[in-house]
């Protein structure tokens, strides 16, 4: 199959060229890179008890916490919004979100939707396990690699 | 022919042919290949489903590598059937299982392809970016694609070294279900090569590149399943023989005509030649000397020299005929498709 084999070769050579410059993992619509340079992480927080208190004022609670320390490690300062998960799900479509809690866990059903972190932390909730996650936009993958590598590190606590 | 109570003969033998030393070697090597390719393929299966992630070309991948648990199988089973001897109920033995197993492959090649075209171009319409997060691994936090391409590195080497052993031994043993799948096999490495390409694409940003390559992985699917499905079923329509690749119509169908024509007794013959899978069932007509009635000695001196041809010339009809049948286009005249 010559056609695929010269695609296949025009592709890999596009890539090593590609890869001289850049970095690994790279958002493609650069979403880590904009919240470096402008200095805004846009967070979605929609209330969850025990996750995410919303009240008057800044959300507050573990994981917005835990954002604002990681927007804090990136040189930003977070901008909340606060909504239902269908309205956060839609906003990151509209690529108006970098990303969202609301104490998620993995079998989230916005999966097809959105990008979900791997699971930071593990809760047992009468009897079965939650494993929770966080919301990214769908495919940013340097944002999300480094969201992961943060939770790694500082998640797990709180 | 063998006698009724020969069951438990020769394991190398196709039907009632035994076969020659050379074949029953290849035979048995490729039966053992297969087995190693059956438990390498289910390996890749498990690596690949493992690292597989968000990325569409590796589920692509995925499904190409489970997919090609089927021509293995296909083989073993077909081999283990069309050694029966044939019986009072199966006349012209189990020879078509071989057809069979081909045609089976080659139905679940082209609708899984035709699937997972529709997948990886939806993908692309809907602009759909892969999410590929970390893994954390022996207390490494690292890149998922990292792990994919370490994947179909490991998918993309065994598939090439197994297809270079079997493509001599489904020559020697004219099996066209153990063609089909070293031929599947040595295009593998251009899927493993495509799916890592896809991953790097992701990797720097191009979130195209991955349905691209699933695209173009499907698209090989396809092709194979097609012509597959193609050489499955006119072989099963008894098409005249052909070589184990399809290529060409098989030279024996010629060699069996000229050998009889040079028989004194014969002026001129015309044959049918079938390929049951692994062997041939040859029906020649033959018109002898102007109104000499060939003596039963000389058609099975006939029928000893067809079989002294070609191992796969086994089950041989040798017919003394006024006048050559005309329903029987003469084979050169199409010349070779």
């Amino acid at each position: 199959m010559p056609a695929t084999r010269r695609a296949a070769l025009l592709t890999g050579a596009a890539l090593l060229l590609a890869g001289c410059g850049l970095s690994i993992p790279t958002d493609p619509d650069g979403t880590l890179d904009r919240i470096r340079a402008e200095g805004v992480l846009r967070v979605g927080a929609s209330p969850r008890p025990g996750w995410v208190e919303t009240g008057d004022g800044q959300p507050g609670g573990r994981e917005p916490r835990l954002v604002a320390a990681f927007a804090d490690d990136l040189g930003a300062e977070v901008e909340w919004t606060v909504a239902g998960e269908e309205e956060l799900v839609r906003l990151f479509e509209d690529g108006k979100l970098d990303l969202a809690v609301g104490g998620f866990t993995e079998d989230n059903a916005w999966v097809d939707k959105v990008g979900l972190t791997r699971a930071y932390t593990e809760v047992v909730v009468s009897g079965t396990t939650e494993a929770h996650v966080m919301m990214v936009p769908m495919g940013e993958n340097a944002l999300q690699s480094q969201l992961e590598r943060w939770l790694d590190v500082h998640g797990g606590g709180a | 022919m063998s006698g009724p109570g020969e069951q438990t003969g020769s394991r190398h033998r196709f039907g009632h042919t035994e076969l020659p030393p050379r074949q029953a070697a290849a035979l048995r090597r490729a039966e053992r290949l297969e087995v190693v390719t059956f438990l390498y393929m289910t390996t890749c299966v498990a690596v690949v489903f493992a690292t597989a992630g968000g990325s569409q070309a590796m589920k692509t991948a995925w499904i190409e590598d489970s997919l090609a648990l089927i021509p293995p199988l296909a083989f073993l089973v077909a081999v283990r059937v069309g050694r029966r001897r044939p019986s009072a109920d199966h006349p012209y033995g189990y020879h078509r299982a071989t057809g069979i197993g081909h045609l089976t492959a080659a139905v679940a090649l082209l609708a899984v392809g035709l699937l997972l075209i529709e997948d990886s171009a939806m993908g692309l319409l809907r602009a759909e970016h892969p999410p590929i997060g970390t893994v954390h691994l022996l207390g490494q936090t690292f890149w998922s694609g990292w792990l994919m391409v370490a994947a179909m590195v490991y998918t993309g080497i065994g598939p090439f070294v197994l297809a270079q052993l079997k493509l001599p031994l489904a020559e020697e043993l004219h099996d066209k279900v153990l063609y089909a799948d070293a031929d599947m096999q040595k295009a593998d490495w251009m899927t493993a090569a495509g799916t890592i390409a896809g991953v790097l694409g992701i990797g720097v940003g191009w979130w195209w590149a991955d349905s691209t390559a699933a695209l173009l992985i499907s698209l090989s699917i396809v092709r194979d399943g097609w012509s597959n499905l193609r050489h499955a079923s006119t072989a099963l329509m008894d098409e005249r023989a052909r070589t184990y690749d399809d290529e060409h119509p098989h030279p024996l169908t010629q060699d069996v005509d000229e050998a009889l024509r040079r028989l004194p007794w014969v002026v001129d013959s015309r044959s049918r030649v079938r390929d049951q899978g692994h062997v041939f069932h040859v029906e020649a007509f033959v018109r002898p000397a102007e109104g000499q009635a060939p003596t039963l000695d000389q058609l099975e001196e006939a029928v000893d020299l067809l079989r002294d041809l070609d191992w796969k010339l086994h089950d041989v009809v040798v017919m003394p005929v006024r006048d050559l049948p005309d329903t029987i286009p003469d084979p050169r005249a199409e010349g070779a498709r």
